[in-house]
């Protein structure tokens, strides 16, 4: 199937919307794939950062918030650190995750944590994970 | 025998203040909830002890040219010019239940029960809308660490009006999540008072027995002549007032 | 001045081993640090939009606590919070218009603009301590240990907080420990993962133990509760999972200060740990025999 792909859907609102709410510009990413190879939580990802960019480049917006990844993003700023353009990734995944969680989607209920789990967890955890998966 | 003085004859100015965006003229010498009765009101809700500790008459209301939202209990707040209030009798919020003998004290189980503690972002309107000045704040940010002592100690004067969890951006019900650290603390936690276990034991035993018998020999008019002669503490009362008759005692 | 001290949530329950056995460090090292008397939890991970400020508020609020209590360091041990509150930090030192928004809005608290500086442990010892003091105080050296820091990823991105890149390994050379580097030491546990994509979070800890596995080492330090949760509490479903990672106590980097200054059992904390971790002190001869 064809993309479509105009100054439109380059410039569309998903795109600003991103680089309001990160401050990074997507199309800065020269999609060399470093951050995808460095990321420790490809395990589950449908796809992974350097691909997003490369659909946040082209307007994709639907395709993109469906994705889970966001959700998986660790926050552990590897891809940040090596990035060669220096691009704050962390910064665009956290702008997908809370375009979502605004919009009154989230991504864990609380109560839906086994309780077995939450009594034995460090806070830490429990604060980090509903801060990111909770609006 | 009494008398009664019409509200308008005391020394008070007639105000304006809105209910619920609609004008009323008050009496300015009135608490909120005479005021809202004067205008017509009737409180089938709202209201309850009028003595400012019930927690029913929840109140929030703005002034012209301030910002901010001020709180306070309608049967305890004067009006003032212009006031702009409305009233919060009730704000949902789940409470959780549990098994009292199964239950541990501790953060942990508080935390299963309402894991949405975890959700504070310490914003502080909790804490700002309280009429009681409580740190609502302050007692959630003990209980993510696990200090029920605390939490309990900080929340004591809570008056379940709710108003905190309105405000709430995490959507914490801080009042149950409260009242349950203070069960668990009081329940569990806190030492047994020996002179409560002993005379608990001492009643058990029959202390109060040959009086009760006593009572229940007597008939209706016995009853209320006793009750009507019983020694009464006196309203103003000094701190080592102790009774004249040490039955019971 | 004084050095306040943020302990942050987990630190009271269950992360109790690693502060009880730093507090005890401190007295014995003869510094000062003094736990704040009113604080709340920092967030735990800082909030990495632009236009989100009400996430700003806690960290700042724990920082405003330091200040007015006239310190001008804040040290903290979990490496998550110390993140946290070193970012919300230069926040409030670098923005102007977020520093106004936010200081306006914590209409409650004073003033705030980045009086304080924020300062992990391991980063105190070195400049209020120092290496070749700590070695000299060292009682107990834990000669023939290898043992490698585990910095994890909040105490070494973003750059503007890092530590020192040898900060954990000078730490550990200083009490006598043969020192192993290994490549997986700044490489993501899966932090808060492990609370909502298990398989994933465990595949991630499986490789850092690979690689502390690959690398004989006899036991990993760290900084972090959330990494002791995951690589130390958890890392029996890790082996249950992937067969090639082996057995690897785990510390938090205070409890092995503590054995080197020879403090007593009660402050390692060592109950809250593995199994593991005590049975290597006592088969070291580093903890009396039980």
């Amino acid at each position: 199937m064809a993309i479509k792909v105009s100054l439109k859907t380059l410039r569309g609102p998903l795109a600003r919307k991103v680089r309001e709410m990160s401050g990074e510009d997507p199309n800065m990413c020269f999609q060399c794939g470093l951050c995808a190879g460095s990321c420790p939580m490809t395990g589950e990802m449908e796809i992974y950062t350097r691909k997003v960019m490369h659909m946040l480049q082209l307007g994709q917006a639907d395709a993109v918030l469906a994705q889970r990844m966001a959700y998986l993003c660790a926050s552990c700023h590897t891809c940040q650190v090596r990035c060669p353009r220096g691009i704050d990734i962390p910064k665009v995944v956290e702008a997908l995750r809370l375009i979502t969680l605004r919009a009154g989607e989230n991504f864990l209920a609380p109560e839906a944590i086994p309780k077995d789990r939450l009594k034995e967890m460090p806070q830490a955890a429990i604060v980090a994970g509903l801060r990111k998966f909770t609006g | 025998m009494s008398t009664t003085v019409p509200v308008e004859s005391l020394t008070s100015q007639k105000i304006p203040i809105f209910i619920m965006g609609k004008k009323y003229i008050v009496p300015d010498s009135l608490t909120i909830m005479k005021a809202m009765e004067y205008a017509g009101f009737k409180f089938i809700r709202g209201a309850g002890c009028r003595g400012g500790i019930c927690g029913a008459c929840g109140t929030v209301y703005r002034k012209p040219g301030d910002y901010r939202i001020h709180v306070g209990l309608a049967c305890q707040t004067m009006v003032e010019p212009e006031m702009y209030l409305t009233q919060l009798p009730f704000y949902p919020a789940n409470r959780a239940s549990y098994d009292w003998a199964a239950i541990e004290a501790t953060g942990e189980a508080v935390g299963e029960l309402y894991p949405e503690l975890f959700r504070c972002v310490a914003c502080n309107a909790c804490t700002k809308i309280c009429p009681m000045d409580v740190e609502v704040m302050d007692y959630i940010a003990a209980l993510k660490r696990g200090d029920l002592a605390a939490a309990m100690e900080i929340s004591f004067n809570c008056i379940q009006c709710g108003l905190c969890a309105s405000r709430c951006m995490g959507e914490l019900p801080q009042y149950h999540i409260a009242q349950l650290a203070r069960r668990l603390y009081g329940g569990k936690l806190a030492p047994e008072t020996p002179h409560l276990e002993a005379m608990v034991k001492k009643i058990a035993d029959g202390y109060y027995q040959e009086k009760l018998d006593e009572l229940k020999k007597m008939s209706a008019d016995e009853l209320k002549k006793l009750y009507q002669e019983r020694e009464m503490e006196p309203h103003q009362a000094e701190e080592h007032w102790t009774p004249k008759n040490d039955v019971g005692l | 001045m004084s050095i306040g001290y943020y302990p942050g949530c987990t630190l009271k329950t269950k992360a109790r081993n690693l502060e009880d056995s730093a507090l005890a460090c401190l007295r014995a090292l003869g510094i000062e640090a003094t736990e704040l008397p009113r604080w709340n939890c920092c967030g735990a991970v800082f909030s990495l939009a632009d236009d989100d400020l009400i996430h700003q508020v806690a960290p700042v609020r724990d920082l405003i606590r330091a200040r007015d209590e006239g310190h001008d360091r804040l040290t903290t041990l979990c490496s998550m919070c110390y993140n946290t509150l070193a970012r919300a930090n230069l926040l409030m030192r670098d923005d102007e218009e977020k520093r106004k928004t936010l200081n306006l809005f914590m209409d409650e608290e004073t003033d705030y603009a980045g009086e304080v500086e924020v300062q992990h442990y391991l980063d105190l010892l070195r400049t209020d301590v120092g290496w070749d003091k700590l070695r000299a105080t060292v009682k107990k050296p834990l000669e023939g240990l290898r043992i490698a820091g585990y910095y994890g990823c909040t105490l070494v991105r973003p750059r503007e907080i890092t530590v020192a890149p040898t900060l954990f390994n000078d730490f550990l050379a200083a009490l006598g420990a043969e020192v192993v580097d290994f490549p997986e030491s700044t490489v993501c546990c899966s932090s808060y993962q492990i609370l909502s994509a298990e398989g994933a979070a465990l595949e991630a800890s499986a490789k850092v133990l690979r690689g502390a596995t690959t690398h004989k080492i006899d036991a990993l330090a760290m900084s972090c509760p959330v990494c002791e949760y995951n690589l130390g509490k958890r890392q029996a479903d890790v082996r249950a999972k992937f067969q090639d990672v082996g057995e690897i106590p785990t510390f938090y980097f205070t409890q092995l200060l503590a054995v080197a200054l020879g403090l007593p059992l009660e402050d390692l904390g060592l109950k809250q740990n593995e199994k593991s971790s005590e049975e290597l002190l006592r088969a070291r001869n580093l903890i009396a025999a039980a």
